[in-house]
């Protein structure tokens, strides 16, 4: 069956993301120069304007920082996914990342609950992050 | 220097509000345009400024449609449903220059009968960020990436639904006092938390509507304004402003707080006004819980205190703070906002459908794009 779900299209800037991603890595971009580490990927590090990146393996651990049950698919790719979960996760090297949740029921989700990033092939071509229970 | 009074609202129009309709957004721009610019005396080829929001109806439509010879200011300002709002800045600021005299903001759209506005959003270009990171995970529309915030809002301060309840039941009654919101049937708190979930915390009613129709403002010059055919409304203070990580939600340092906070304090000030002087407010409401969040950054109560400030009806016409008198995005009428300068206008006039007694100085703000903020503070002249 064909993957009907809206897709990515990596840039220069975002790539080296999710090829690691596809290769069962997570790995985050930092700054080559003052070595601040910058979530989503971006051309220019926002504390000393250096162009110069850098990609390191992060932990993929977290904690929940908010959340929300998604009930309507606003496209119709999500429709069998329905209820999902997304997470908005505070990643240990200090930035954010936002993925769907994965064996954590409704009643366990709170503030602070510890998760660690998982990886879901999609397609060929693709591998998605989740969230599991840390 | 600045804004203060360096402009006024002369005239406002609208159309019908509809769900469905055969027209184009071309065509129902113009008609409210035309209506505004007649509710202010003015003919059509008066208009030396145009701010016209989004893809609808574009400067060149006016010039074509309306004859304009010399316009002499064209601009937009992109900042999703806070544009309409921040238009009003971008116009005093002009007309203080000495660019124009007379600038028409405008906004026309077919949001429930053109493409639906929640599956449109992932083709805007300031989306690029989410709509390669957050968007295939499935998290595509605003209630989703607002259900975020409010989440957190319910966490750390105790927040309930039905509290966010009592600001759509508040702003139904107001819309069935209004002939042209298009919502004209009573909600009960119990009708709210018995609506569908669409992505938790927020149901069905704790979201706007998709709308058809066109809402303009004419804004000009404050030495001819007293010349014209209504009372004018003076800005007394305006002011934008765009939150910290402004295209992407989940990486701002603080999820609970908007670009308002940062624009309100100005305004408030070019204004010389205080909170106690508001006696109406038209605050932007694509959902319930982005009222009670501008209340709080707008300092109406402290962050964490807006699930209380907005119960008992205190947000109803006889309330401590009437707003959305209107019936506003989630009863009224999605015009992005536009809507919410004319009824600020109206109620400044006194000439609301739902009057406020002798409303003298009100606030309108905006609110869009993830999280940029708009607000103007108006006094009848």
């Amino acid at each position: 069956m064909a993957y009907e779900k809206l897709v990515p299209e990596p840039t220069a800037d975002t790539k080296p993301f999710w090829d690691a991603l596809h290769e069962g890595k997570f790995r985050l971009q930092r700054c080559a120069d003052c070595k601040k580490i910058r979530h989503y990927p971006r051309p220019v590090c926002d504390a000393c304007y250096s162009m110069n990146a850098e990609w390191v393996e992060a932990s993929g651990r977290g904690t929940v920082h908010s959340w929300t049950i998604t009930h309507h698919a606003f496209h119709p790719g999500f429709k069998g996914d329905l209820p999902f979960t997304l997470l908005t996760v505070d990643l240990e090297e200090g930035v954010r990342m936002q993925a769907q949740a994965r064996g954590i029921d409704e009643a366990e989700l709170k503030l602070g609950l510890p998760v660690k990033v998982g990886f879901e092939r999609v397609k060929d071509d693709l591998t998605l992050p989740v969230f599991r229970k840390g | 220097m600045s804004l203060h009074e360096a402009g006024a609202v002369t005239g406002v129009g609208e159309t019908k509000y509809m769900r469905g309709t055969d027209r184009t957004p071309v065509s129902l721009a113009m008609e409210a345009a035309l209506n505004a610019i007649a509710d202010a005396g003015l003919k059509p080829t008066d208009i030396d400024g145009l701010i016209p929001y989004g893809a609808g109806a574009v400067a060149e439509d006016f010039v074509t449609n309306f004859g304009i010879a010399d316009l002499r200011f064209s601009a937009t300002t992109p900042m999703g449903g806070a544009s309409a709002v921040a238009s009003i800045q971008c116009a005093l600021a002009a007309i203080q220059a000495g660019i124009c005299k007379h600038v028409l903001l405008s906004l026309g759209r077919t949001g429930y009968s053109g493409g639906r506005i929640g599956t449109r959003v992932q083709q805007m270009p300031q989306f690029r960020t989410i709509g390669e990171f957050e968007m295939p995970s499935g998290a595509i529309a605003p209630p989703q990436l607002y259900a975020v915030m409010a989440r957190r809002h319910f966490e750390l301060y105790g927040t309930t639904s039905r509290q966010l309840a009592e600001i759509a039941v508040t702003t139904r009654q107001h819309a069935i006092m209004n002939p042209n919101a298009t919502m004209q049937r009573p909600m009960t708190i119990e009708d709210h938390q018995a609506s569908r979930m669409i992505s938790d915390p927020f149901r069905l009613l704790d979201c706007s509507l998709e709308s058809d129709g066109a809402a303009a403002v004419v804004i000009s010059a404050p030495d001819i304004a007293n010349d014209l055919r209504k009372r004018p409304v003076l800005v007394m203070g305006v002011a934008e402003g765009h939150p910290d990580s402004p295209s992407v939600i989940s990486q701002r340092p603080d999820i609970t707080t908007l670009g308002l906070a940062k624009a309100a304090p100005k305004a408030f000030a070019m204004a010389g006004v205080t909170h106690s002087d508001i006696d109406v407010a038209e605050v932007y409401d694509c959902f319930t819980y982005i009222v009670m969040c501008q209340l709080e950054d707008m300092g109406f109560c402290k962050k964490g205190e807006g699930g209380g400030f907005v119960e008992n009806g205190a947000l109803g016409i006889n309330g401590r703070l009437p707003v959305n008198t209107h019936g506003g995005l989630l009863s009224e009428a999605h015009m992005a906002g536009m809507n919410h300068i004319v009824e600020l206008t109206r109620q400044l006039r006194g000439e609301a459908a739902v009057q406020v007694p002798d409303a003298e100085i009100g606030l309108v703000t905006g609110y869009g794009d993830l999280g940029d903020g708009s607000i103007a503070i108006m006094r009848r002249a």
